[in-house]
């Protein structure tokens, strides 16, 4: 217990940065810091990222995107971004009727999971055989949200949901679909990656697949995927603050993260698991001696 | 031998009406098409991926009629003239995009060559949801089909809304000896609307969306605002009603049809005329817009109105509108093809068809429609109270 009660700081120094506002911290493609989804959502995550990402790779002037239907379609009027709204699971061939007419912009999609792999399943595989020169998003948070709690075909075996109320069944329900998986498979898929968003290191590493993505799409390689999870505690039915440690034992042991196809080679499930597993005691050896600094 | 390098031909050519869609599409600044193949649309896609590269165009073999009208969606939302199209069993799927894509105020131009005239009701109703209206160009032959071609795209730009231009197995399958040359139709206002990522950043990006959102500090409609605005327009499509009409002066009785039928409708009563039968006929060009005016016009000095189609009666319902009691209606016409469902029947037939209008002219029984006789449905016991 201290015993003094003197200034824990020297007051009479002058700060060494101005004082910052949210509104300081928002990517410049976005037109307003709010956002109208709920607490522990981590869709306006990953649209931070991806849209840090084309700033940063100075594609700013040339994407356009193209809106699937969920509730991340909500950001459609708050990101500064040339944007077709689709319908729900069309958001891939809209994309290519806007990027074969326009060869020198970069076009992604936005869709989630129940937008890309159920409704539309087809259109994205055919867009990734395709080779088509798009990006397409998947925010895959494993359960249609903005009705409030469904099961998609991304949920995982046991997951509870408005209707698999006993978790989902694999008997009844079949089994969730792998998509990035699926799509590193096919041959016009250049560059297929699985991010998150559950943690600081997830939301860096995703950073980094967004703008492999898009530099995958600029040199004309062929499809590129950039599949995040996102954490949903609303329609998880989880406290808020229990999103990101439920993603990671539940989604994430089903969806595994990682680079699932770089450069035409494609990584195994076990690959990335191994990967994952070095990475985490990497970063806790660092903790063990004395910070990720160091 | 026709040349294959650009759209419009030098001189008269003989061509089916598909490849004259495609080059009047073209000659119109079509540079998009995806398609997927379907009889008797199917040429219609072979054209565009034949014709459309040696102007710089796309044509995408599009894996599903659903992915078809996405791509053509996402085309036009660049600004572009594009076009898709199928059968009216193609355009089916294509029903919920058709429908979004019309509130979203996208200029696309839409081929149904059709299996026959039933899908009059998915042309001019929509099959698709919500409160919406498609132009739609009913071409008689090849000739028509050119100029109402460059018509579709001009008038689907003038008002953003998508235009469908109605033709059937016998036009896309009818060589005409035609000349594809460009028309003009007056200007037309930038697209300022489009999508083309550069104003990406700028603060004031473009969005092109159904929904009704527009970006922040841009005037919002909300969804209940954009299907008002789109409801305020339409009564200035109405006026786009295109409509020929022929021996109305003293007619006593007045024939409706359109498409490739209303040619032999117009045949069949030139003959009549040439016997001294006072009949004359509507043709509308527009389907819709409907020329209820023209119809009603035409029924007060008349003492009845036939409609015919080769349908079970679908025109015969915007007949009845138009003619608005002023006269008593009859469906002429019935179901009729070749036994694949394509093509042909023994109904589109001048004689037949001259046959029809003379029992009507003379207050005689209808014939029978040729194989009605042997495929009529057959009441059970338990109905029979119902026709009793």
């Amino acid at each position: 217990m201290s015993t003094t009660l003197g200034p824990v700081l020297d007051a009479t120094v002058a700060p060494t940065a101005g004082a910052r506002l949210v509104e300081a911290h928002k990517p410049d493609l976005l037109l307003t810091e709010d956002h109208m989804l709920c607490p522990g959502c981590g869709e306006p995550l990953a649209v931070r990222v991806f849209l840090e990402a084309i700033t940063e790779l100075g594609l700013t002037r040339q994407a356009i995107a193209v809106a699937g239907i969920g509730c991340y379609t909500a950001f459609s009027g708050t990101v500064d971004v040339d944007l077709v709204q689709a319908l729900h699971g069309r958001a891939p061939s809209v994309a290519t009727g806007v990027k074969r007419m326009l060869p020198d912009s970069v076009v992604f999609t936005l869709q989630g999971d129940g937008d890309m792999v159920n409704e539309g399943l087809q259109e994205v595989l055919h867009t990734a055989a395709r080779g088509e020169r798009v990006t397409c998003i998947l925010l895959n948070n494993g359960v249609f949200g903005e009705t409030g709690g469904h099961m998609t075909s991304t949920s995982v075996i046991g997951q509870r949901t408005k209707n698999t109320l006993d978790g989902r069944d694999a008997d009844q329900h079949g089994y969730p679909i792998l998509i990035g998986d699926l799509i590193s498979r096919l041959d016009g898929a250049a560059y297929v990656a699985r991010g998150s968003v559950h943690n600081a290191g997830a939301v860096a590493r995703t950073k980094r697949m967004f703008r492999r993505a898009f530099e995958t799409q600029v040199s004309g390689a062929g499809f590129s995927f950039v599949e995040v999870l996102t954490m949903c505690p609303t329609g998880w039915f989880v406290p808020t603050a229990d999103g990101p440690g439920e993603l990671q034992r539940t989604l994430a042991e089903v969806h595994v993260m990682g680079e699932l196809k770089v450069d035409g080679r494609i990584r195994t499930t076990e690959e990335l698991h191994e990967e994952n597993v070095s990475r985490q005691r990497e970063v806790e050896a660092k903790l063990a001696a004395g910070g990720l600094d160091t | 031998m026709t040349a294959r390098t650009t759209g419009p031909t030098t001189g008269r050519s003989l061509m089916e009406g598909s490849e004259a869609i495609v080059r009047a599409a073209i000659v119109a600044g079509c540079r998009f098409f995806a398609g997927y193949p379907m009889t008797p649309f199917t040429e219609v896609l072979e054209h565009s991926a034949r014709l459309l590269p040696d102007v710089g165009g796309v044509c995408m073999n599009a894996e599903s009629e659903l992915e078809a009208v996405g791509m053509a969606w996402g085309a036009a939302a660049t600004g572009a003239r594009a076009a898709t199209g199928s059968t009216g069993q193609g355009l089916s799927l294509m029903q919920e995009s058709l429908s979004e894509l019309t509130m979203a105020e996208v200029p696309l131009v839409v081929f149904n060559m059709s299996r026959g005239q039933g899908d009059y009701f998915q042309a001019t109703r929509g099959g698709g949801h919500g409160d919406y209206r498609h132009i739609v160009l009913a071409p008689q032959d090849v000739r028509e089909a050119i100029e109402l071609t460059q018509l579709a795209f001009h008038l689907a730009d003038k008002w953003r809304n998508p235009v469908l231009v109605y033709g059937d197995y016998l036009l896309a399958h009818t060589q005409e000896a035609v000349t594809v040359a460009p028309l003009g139709f007056g200007t037309l206002p930038e697209k300022d609307w489009a999508v083309d990522g550069s104003r990406t950043g700028s603060g004031w990006s473009a969005t092109v969306t159904p929904l009704g959102v527009a970006k922040l500090g841009q005037r919002q409609y909300g969804q209940e605002g954009k299907a008002q605005y789109i409801a305020t327009k339409l009564p200035l499509l109405e006026r786009e009603v295109r409509v020929e009409t022929g021996y109305l002066d003293d007619a006593e009785t007045v024939i409706v049809g359109f498409g490739t039928p209303a040619k032999f409708v117009k045949h069949a009563i030139d003959q009549l005329r040439d016997a001294g039968h006072r009949i004359g006929y509507v043709r509308p060009i527009t389907l819709w817009p409907f020329p209820y005016g023209t119809v009603r016009d035409a029924a007060v000095n008349a003492r009845v109105v036939g409609s015919f189609e080769i349908s079970s009666g679908q025109l015969v319902d915007d007949v009845l509108i138009g003619v608005a009691g002023q006269a008593p209606v009859q469906h002429l016409g019935g179901v009729s093809s070749d036994h694949s469902g394509f093509g042909v029947g023994r109904l589109l037939d001048v004689d037949e068809i001259a046959m029809r209008i003379l029992a009507l002219h003379r207050g005689e029984a209808q014939p029978p429609v040729p194989g009605y006789e042997e495929f009529t449905y057959e009441l059970a016991a338990h109905q029979q109270e119902a026709t009793a």
